[in-house]
């Protein structure tokens, strides 16, 4: 459905973030993006959805094909009505306006004249935004802003939702209830979805796929039982040692030099 | 009492046709963070346009105003493509600069096709004095106070309801993110500065009817600042509350002080509140979570 293929990103004209980046998301699957602080996962999400020129990025080589078609270099809004939907980094709920006029925003790209049948099927996922629909975005918890951040996702109905680590800054038991939902939402919407994630533990317990990235490029990519049984993932994102107990800081950073994959 | 009466329409006329004006400077701040001061000389050029129409072109004023706005659209769009988005990503005060020249350019554009002379203007709005509970008021400031308020009802629906209205509050709180779902910023900023043009444009006209035309026109058009600073620089309703408060203050004083304070007497009002609410009356203040 998506194909990323050898894609280079440039900021400010100097900054070169991705360098051959490639990758590919099948429809109807999860597939997760892992990789650790400034590996180029956010950029990735960006050059796909048309939002690195605001922050002066630039794909400057490689292309990005969406369902036969090359979307490289197509606006921000073009991509949203394509079928790609991207939740970016941070909720980035509107703050100063209820939680349904940022449900309607999200949909803002629907064709319907109403949307309040959409703005009900996010309720059955989220009964909680129901509850709070005319309460000011910015005073909700972190978890309601993540999920009227996923809600207004929905509204657009994509094809294609990316997730920009969804659990950050959660606690567990509600990144739980998320991910079941996200869940949910691919098998009941039949949306695809690309998730980012740190938190390997997590985003393999539910993707189908998953690469991950280091230094602008992908370094590994499987199926997450097989990705789950790699030494090298085990030390460095499940933070496991052979015998399944937790390691040190320093024990991880004296391993970090034996990274097979970056020699 | 007739008096207070009186005052109180007159008030609420001029307070209605401020708080059109000002509600497109706010739109403009709100959603691109631009001050724009050339927001009077929208107001001028909406009541020389809609002038030349009626007197020089001699159209009906329905033709006439439908016309005026859509000047105003075009002026707005222009202004915007033209001069602000280049700017786009430049400081701040550059922004600014460059608006207080669009200013004066607008301002010679106007006093070198129509002069510098006041003129009558043919009212189009019937202006016999009517009796409202014993005061006698100029017919033609009610119909402005009910046009004005009709407009400013309608869009305050389309800013709460309307999704293209919804939208440009988005674009206010967060630029980035409403790029992520499909919300052209472009084309939002084009639609900031026409209404702002439009709703300055019909104010002009509602004014030019009750006090025809001239150059000083624009310092109507000046008082929006006291009005937006009233208000809270990015809200709505603060607009129309505030040009309503500024309105009314300046009629009771002129009326119950004597001239001249009635200049002087909402400046002091502003600072007062401005003490007590640094934010204005409804400006949004940043929401922290704890
Ligand atoms: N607007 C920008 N201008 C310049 N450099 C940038 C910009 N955005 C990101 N970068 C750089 O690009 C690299 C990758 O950033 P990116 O945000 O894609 O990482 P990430 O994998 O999402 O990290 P995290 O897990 O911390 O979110 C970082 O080194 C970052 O400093
Ligand atoms: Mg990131």
């Amino acid at each position: 459905m998506l194909t990323l293929n050898n894609i280079e990103v440039i900021y400010n004209d100097v900054i070169l973030v991705l360098k051959g980046m490639s990758m590919q998301v099948p429809e109807g699957k999860i597939v997760g993006l892992l990789g650790s602080n400034g590996a180029g996962k956010s950029t990735t999400l960006k050059a796909i959805s048309g939002l690195l020129k605001p922050e002066d990025g630039e794909v400057t080589d490689g292309s990005i094909e969406f369902i036969g078609q090359n979307i490289h270099n197509s606006d921000a809004d073009d991509i949203v009505r394509k079928g790609i939907f991207q939740v970016m980094e941070g909720r980035r709920v509107f703050e100063h306006l209820t939680v349904e006029e940022n449900l309607i925003a999200g949909g803002y790209t629907r064709r319907e004249m109403s949307l309040s049948h959409d703005v009900d099927m996010v309720y059955g996922y989220f009964p909680r935004l129901k509850e709070r629909r005319n309460q000011t975005a910015g005073y909700l918890s972190g978890g309601e802003q993540q999920m009227l951040a996923i809600g207004r996702a929905l509204m657009a109905k994509p094809r294609l939702m990316m997730l920009d680590e969804p659990s950050l800054g959660l606690a567990p038991l509600l990144v739980r209830e998320i991910f079941e939902i996200i869940k949910r939402i691919n098998q009941e919407q039949k949306t695809t979805i690309l998730l980012v994630e740190q938190n390997a533990n997590l985003a393999l317990s539910v993707a189908d796929y998953a690469y991950i990235m280091e230094s602008g490029r992908i370094v590994l990519e499987g199926h997450p039982a097989d990705l789950r049984e790699n030494a090298d993932v085990r030390e460095f994102y499940l933070g496991l040692t052979e015998v399944g107990s937790r390691k040190s800081y320093r024990e991880v950073k004296h391993y970090k030099r034996r990274k097979r994959w970056l020699s | 009492m007739e008096l207070f009466i009186q005052l109180t329409l007159t008030g609420l006329t001029s307070g209605a046709i401020l708080a059109l004006a000002a509600l497109g400077f706010v739109l403009i701040y709100k959603s691109s963070d631009v001050i724009n001061f050339a927001q009077g000389e929208f107001l001028l050029i909406g009541a020389y346009v809609i002038f030349a129409m009626l007197t020089q072109a001699g159209l009906h004023w329905t033709f006439g105003l439908v016309l005026t706005i859509a000047v105003a659209v075009g002026l707005g769009v222009m202004v915007e493509r033209l001069v602000l988005r280049p700017m786009i990503g430049e400081p701040i005060i550059s922004v600014i600069m460059v608006t207080i020249g669009l200013s004066s350019l607008l301002k010679a554009i106007v006093s070198t096709i129509w002069g510098n002379t006041p003129q009558a203007f043919p009212p189009f709005i019937p202006s016999e004095p009517v009796n409202i509970l014993g005061a006698t008021v100029g017919q033609d400031r009610l119909w402005a106070l009910v046009i004005a308020a009709v407009l400013l009802g309608g869009f305050n629906l389309f800013f709460r309801r309307s999704r293209e209205g919804i939208a440009m509050r988005a674009v206010a709180d967060d630029q980035q993110a409403a790029l992520s779902m499909g919300i052209s910023v472009k084309r939002i900023f084009a639609w900031a500065w026409s209404i702002a043009a439009a709703t300055a444009a019909i104010g002009g006209a509602l004014v030019a009817n009750i006090v025809g035309v001239g150059p000083e026109l624009s310092h109507f058009g000046l008082r929006v600042f006291p009005v937006v600073i009233l208000g809270g620089l990015d809200s709505i309703p603060g607009a129309i509350v505030g040009g309503l408060i500024i309105g009314l203050l300046e009629q009771y004083t002129g009326g119950y002080l004597g001239q001249g304070l009635n200049q002087v007497l909402p400046f002091v009002v502003l600072i007062v509140i401005l003490m007590f609410r640094p934010y204005g009356l409804f400006g949004q203040e940043i929401i922290e979570r704890v």
